[in-house]
C-alpha cells in the first residue's frame, strides 16, 4: 500500500492504495469517478481513456502510482459549470452516441485530436486517430461527424478569442 | 496482476540502485507492453523501476545528419519531430503508425526496442538504420543487439539510454498489420546510404525476431526501385508461421513491404 497523490479534474486527490492499482480504478472506486469505463481491459478499446498531463492515455494500462503527481483530467471535468464541452455537445447533435458505453472515451480522445490538429481535422484524420477507441453501435459515421463539427466550431471559437 | 512494489527512480544511478535492492524487479517506462503483460500475469516482477522521470533519458537531438533520441522518447515525440523529419522522415512514419495515440502518448522507443516483441516496429528501424544502442555500461551496434525472440544482448540490470544513428540518404518502412491486432505481420525497413549500401530489415516475419534480408539488400543496391525488390524470392524457412499467416504468406508479404518501403522512400 502506498499514498498516491494526484490532481484530478483541478481537484488535489490523495488515497491509500495498493501498487498494483489500475489508474482506472483509482479514478472509478477510490474516488468514485465512474464516468471513465473499463471495456476491455486490454488496452484496445479506448472506453478508458482519459488526459495526463494534457495528453489522451489509456488508463487501464498506466498503474495509479505511475500517475503520482501529475493532472488528470476525466470525462467528469470536461464540462464547465451545467455547460456542455462544445465535444459533448457536438455528439449530442449529431446523434454520436448510441448505447453510450464508449462515448467517455470517444470524447476524450476527440477533445485530444482537435487539440492536436485544430479546425484543419478533416475525415481521414479522424478516422485514423479513432484506431484506438472501439464503438460497437454507431459504426462511426456519427461520431466522425460529430468530431468534425466540433473541430470546426472550436476552431470558430478560436479564431473569435484571437480577434 | 499479482501484487508488486512500485518506486520511482530519478536518474540512471537511482534505477540501478533500486533494482539492484529488490528481489525481481523490473524497469518500466511507458508500460505500454509491461503492464498488459501483468495484468495476464505473463510476468509478475515483485517491484517495479519507473523510469519515465529519469531526465537522463529525455530528448532528441540532431546535428547534421547525426541522430541521438533518448530512449525514453515517446512514439508521439519522434512521430511529431521537426527535427528527425528533417533527416529521417521514414522514422516518423514509422512512429506514428504504432499501437494508437493512447499508447503512442506512453510508450518509448527504449522500451520497445528492449522487449524487442518479435512483431514491433522499432527494431527493425534500428537494424535498417544501423542504428547504435547506447546503455549506461556500453554501445551495442543493432547487429548485436537483438539476438531472438523477446531477447536481447542487454545485461539483467542494464538500461538503454539512447539510440544514435546517422540518418541515410534514403529510406522508407512499409508494415502490413495484423487487421485485429495492428501488429506488424510483417514489417520492412530499406535504407540506402550516400556511399550506395542498402540495408533491409524485417521485423514480425521472423520466427527468430527481426533480421537483415541478404537478397533483398544486394538487388536494391543494384537497382534502388520496387521493380527490384520485387524480384527477390525470399526463402520461407525460418519465418514465422501461425493462425495469422503461414510462413509462405508471409515471405511474399517480406517482398510486397520491401517494394512499397521502396516506393515511399
Amino acid at each position: 500500500m502506498s499514498r498516491v497523490a494526484m490532481t484530478v479534474n483541478g481537484r488535489k486527490v490523495s488515497r491509500e492504495c495498493e501498487d498494483r492499482t489500475l489508474l482506472v480504478h483509482f479514478l472509478r472506486d477510490h474516488l468514485s469517478l465512474t464516468g471513465t469505463h473499463v471495456g476491455c481491459d486490454t488496452s484496445q478499446c479506448g472506453a478508458c481513456v482519459v488526459y495526463m498531463d494534457g495528453r489522451a492515455v489509456k488508463s487501464c494500462t498506466i498503474l495509479a502510482a505511475q500517475a503520482a503527481g501529475s493532472e488528470i483530467l476525466t470525462i467528469e471535468g470536461l464540462a464547465a459549470g451545467g455547460d456542455l464541452h462544445p465535444v459533448q455537445a457536438a455528439f449530442k447533435a449529431n446523434h454520436g452516441l448510441q448505447c453510450g458505453f464508449c462515448t467517455p472515451g470517444m470524447v476524450m480522445s476527440a477533445v485530444d485530436m482537435i487539440n492536436r490538429y485544430g479546425a484543419d481535422l478533416d475525415e481521414k484524420t479522424v478516422r485514423e486517430n479513432l484506431e484506438g477507441n472501439i464503438c460497437r453501435c454507431t459504426g462511426y459515421h456519427n461520431i466522425v461527424k460529430a468530431i468534425l463539427a466540433a473541430a470546426q466550431e472550436m476552431g470558430a471559437a478560436g479564431r473569435q478569442a484571437a480577434e | 496482476m499479482y501484487a508488486t512494489t512500485y518506486h520511482r527512480a530519478s536518474s540512471l544511478a537511482d534505477a540501478v540502485r533500486l533494482r539492484g535492492s529488490s528481489e525481481e524487479a523490473k524497469y518500466v517506462s511507458g508500460g505500454m507492453t509491461l503492464i498488459p503483460t501483468m495484468k495476464q500475469r505473463l510476468a509478475a516482477p515483485s517491484d517495479l523501476v519507473d523510469l519515465r522521470h529519469v531526465a537522463e533519458l529525455k530528448g532528441i537531438s540532431v546535428n547534421g545528419r547525426h541522430v541521438r533520441i533518448g530512449a525514453g522518447t515517446t512514439h508521439y515525440e519522434v512521430a511529431t519531430s521537426a527535427e528527425i523529419k528533417a533527416v529521417c522522415p521514414a522514422l516518423c512514419h514509422l512512429a506514428a503508425h504504432i499501437g494508437d495515440p493512447h499508447v503512442r502518448h506512453m510508450g518509448t522507443l527504449g522500451g520497445s526496442i528492449a522487449n524487442n516483441d518479435p512483431a514491433a516496429d522499432y527494431p527493425a528501424a534500428m537494424l535498417g538504420l544501423g542504428a547504435v544502442i547506447v546503455t549506461n555500461a556500453r554501445e551495442i551496434p543493432a547487429d548485436a543487439f537483438f539476438t531472438g525472440l523477446f531477447e536481447t544482448a542487454l545485461e539483467e540490470d542494464e538500461i538503454v539510454v539512447a539510440v544514435t544513428f546517422d540518418a541515410p540518404e534514403r529510406a522508407g518502412y512499409s508494415k502490413f498489420a495484423n487487421p485485429a491486432s495492428r501488429y506488424a505481420m510483417t514489417g520492412v525497413f530499406v535504407a540506402r546510404r550516400a556511399d550506395g549500401g542498402v540495408r533491409v530489415a524485417v521485423t514480425g516475419a521472423g520466427a527468430d525476431g527481426v533480421f537483415r534480408h541478404e537478397g533483398l539488400e544486394a538487388a536494391l543496391a543494384g537497382s534502388w526501385t520496387p521493380e527490384a525488390a520485387a524480384g527477390v524470392a525470399v526463402d520461407p524457412s525460418g519465418l514465422l508461421s501461425d493462425l495469422h499467416g503461414s510462413a509462405e504468406y508471409r515471405a511474399n508479404l517480406v517482398t510486397v513491404m520491401a517494394k512499397r518501403a521502396v516506393a515511399a522512400s
